[in-house]
């Protein structure tokens, strides 16, 4: 069997498609690395926007943009209640908008409900207002468990749940992505909106955590 | 499909990894991700095909595959199927034929992921169901892609939210058309889905058009 770092896969014959892929692939990143230099010097891609969009996800879009709208909703119980009535409108308003996120909800935790938002499928995720989803997000343990069992992984997350608070679990099987809105946490009366979205962390916005207190946001607010 | 892909449910993968998200991400799984973001500007595919051809596989591959592998095959598997690139071409590397001009450059990748794709359409049929609702969701096994997962098949749930209408996967992702459809968020009781095991008032919340629901 010959394999080089180019593309030689050896055929498998457990999958008999007519557009049949099934090689062993060579080390996924020299896989990439070899289809980018492919792309690019076939002028399938510009290099310059590859950039753009790794630049984007990494400096402009991710868990802040969130964090500011869920601050916003709890200092502003108008645009808290514009968030659960119309999250693209209200979303949109901060400047937040685009690529998965273009069919927004937001749901509220409460004392007695709180919200946990997984893709069963495959791993859509609120890009506009979380970023690129976390490895944790895309593994087949949250994607099988979560929906069965939220309460152990929850637990794994270390938010252990009574039995009396429900847990509203969401499937994002269709476009509309989920913005879980976390608890205000207490002590926090006289913060004001900047202040508080450092508490609010990327978990928190799934569901798989708590909005940081001011005792744990390690007290430069 | 009944694939690999449709996780809900299934045993045996153990605890959540990496909860706290300390391991870093290598380098190749942001140029994994924006070379598959940036292609799909040629307008030869559309998402629901995109997540048909991550699915699409023999399960044990799927399940061997990282994550971005699957993007990255899938991507390979479209530009083929479209006639961007040749198998040959992602065999030896070498591009064949005349250069060609990208669609976008920076400034039309940057403006590409601000415009998104919206899938809400207009559609001219009166929505069957109401708020509140009771509906049993359709026991079918499609050979192509739906978003129906099979843990939610044959269940009693209530319509908890109307989205109007909505892209239907099940035709898109084969190019049969987008066939709008009204989307509904149905919801489920944990107990239901998942037996006494579950708890009781949990519940499950699904995106579904209304080709999966009937009255109950």
């Amino acid at each position: 069997m010959v394999m080089t770092v180019t593309r030689d896969r050896p055929m498998s014959h457990d999958h008999d498609h007519d557009h049949d892929h099934s090689h062993v692939p060579p080390e996924p990143a020299l896989r990439v690395q070899a289809l980018e230099s492919l792309l690019t010097r076939k002028g399938l891609v510009d290099p310059g926007a590859l950039e753009a969009i790794i630049e984007t996800y990494s400096n402009d879009v991710g868990p802040r943009n969130g964090a500011r709208v869920v601050a916003r909703s709890w200092v502003d119980p108008e645009y808290r209640q514009w968030l659960l009535d119309d999250a693209t409108a209200a979303i949109a308003h901060l400047g937040y908008q685009g690529r998965q996120g273009e069919h927004m909800v937001a749901v509220e935790n409460t004392d007695r409900v709180h919200n946990l938002v997984v893709c069963t499928l495959c791993s859509c995720y609120p890009w506009t207002v979380l970023g690129i989803p976390p490895t944790w997000y895309k593994s087949e343990a949250y994607r099988a468990r979560a929906v069965r069992e939220p309460r152990a992984v929850l637990r794994e997350f270390g938010l252990d749940l009574d039995d009396s608070v429900d847990i509203r679990l969401w499937d994002s099987t269709a476009e509309i992505r989920y913005l879980v809105i976390p608890q205000r946490p207490a002590g926090t009366d006289d913060w004001n909106e900047e202040a508080l979205a450092d508490l609010v962390t990327r978990d928190a916005m799934v569901g798989a955590g708590r909005a940081l207190t001011p005792d744990t946001a390690g007290g430069d607010a | 499909m009944n694939g690999a892909h449709d996780l809900g449910g299934m045993h045996g993968f153990g605890a959540v990894p990496d909860v706290l998200d300390t391991h870093p991400h290598p380098d190749w799984y942001n140029r994994a991700m924006a070379m598959t973001v940036v292609m799909a500007a040629w307008g030869r595919w559309n998402i629901d095909a995109s997540r048909r051809a991550r699915e699409d596989m023999h399960p044990a591959r799927y399940l061997g595959y990282g994550y971005y592998e699957r993007w990255v095959d899938a991507l390979e598997r479209l530009m083929v199927e479209t006639g961007l690139v040749t198998e040959e071409e992602l065999r030896t590397g070498e591009p064949a034929g005349e250069s060609l001009t990208p669609p976008v450059d920076a400034a039309g990748a940057r403006a590409m992921l601000r415009r998104g794709g919206p899938t809400e359409r207009d559609i001219d049929t009166q929505p069957r169901f109401r708020v509140g609702d009771r509906v049993v969701t359709t026991n079918e096994h499609p050979q192509g892609h739906t978003r129906l997962p099979r843990y939610a098949r044959g269940h009693e749930g209530i319509i908890l939210r109307h989205h109007g209408g909505h892209v239907l996967p099940d035709t898109n992702a084969h190019f049969q058309g987008e066939h709008p459809d009204h989307l509904y968020t149905v919801q489920f009781q944990a107990r239901d889905l998942w037996g006494s095991e579950a708890t009781e008032g949990d519940t499950v919340m699904l995106d579904l058009w209304e080709t999966y629901l009937h009255a109950q």
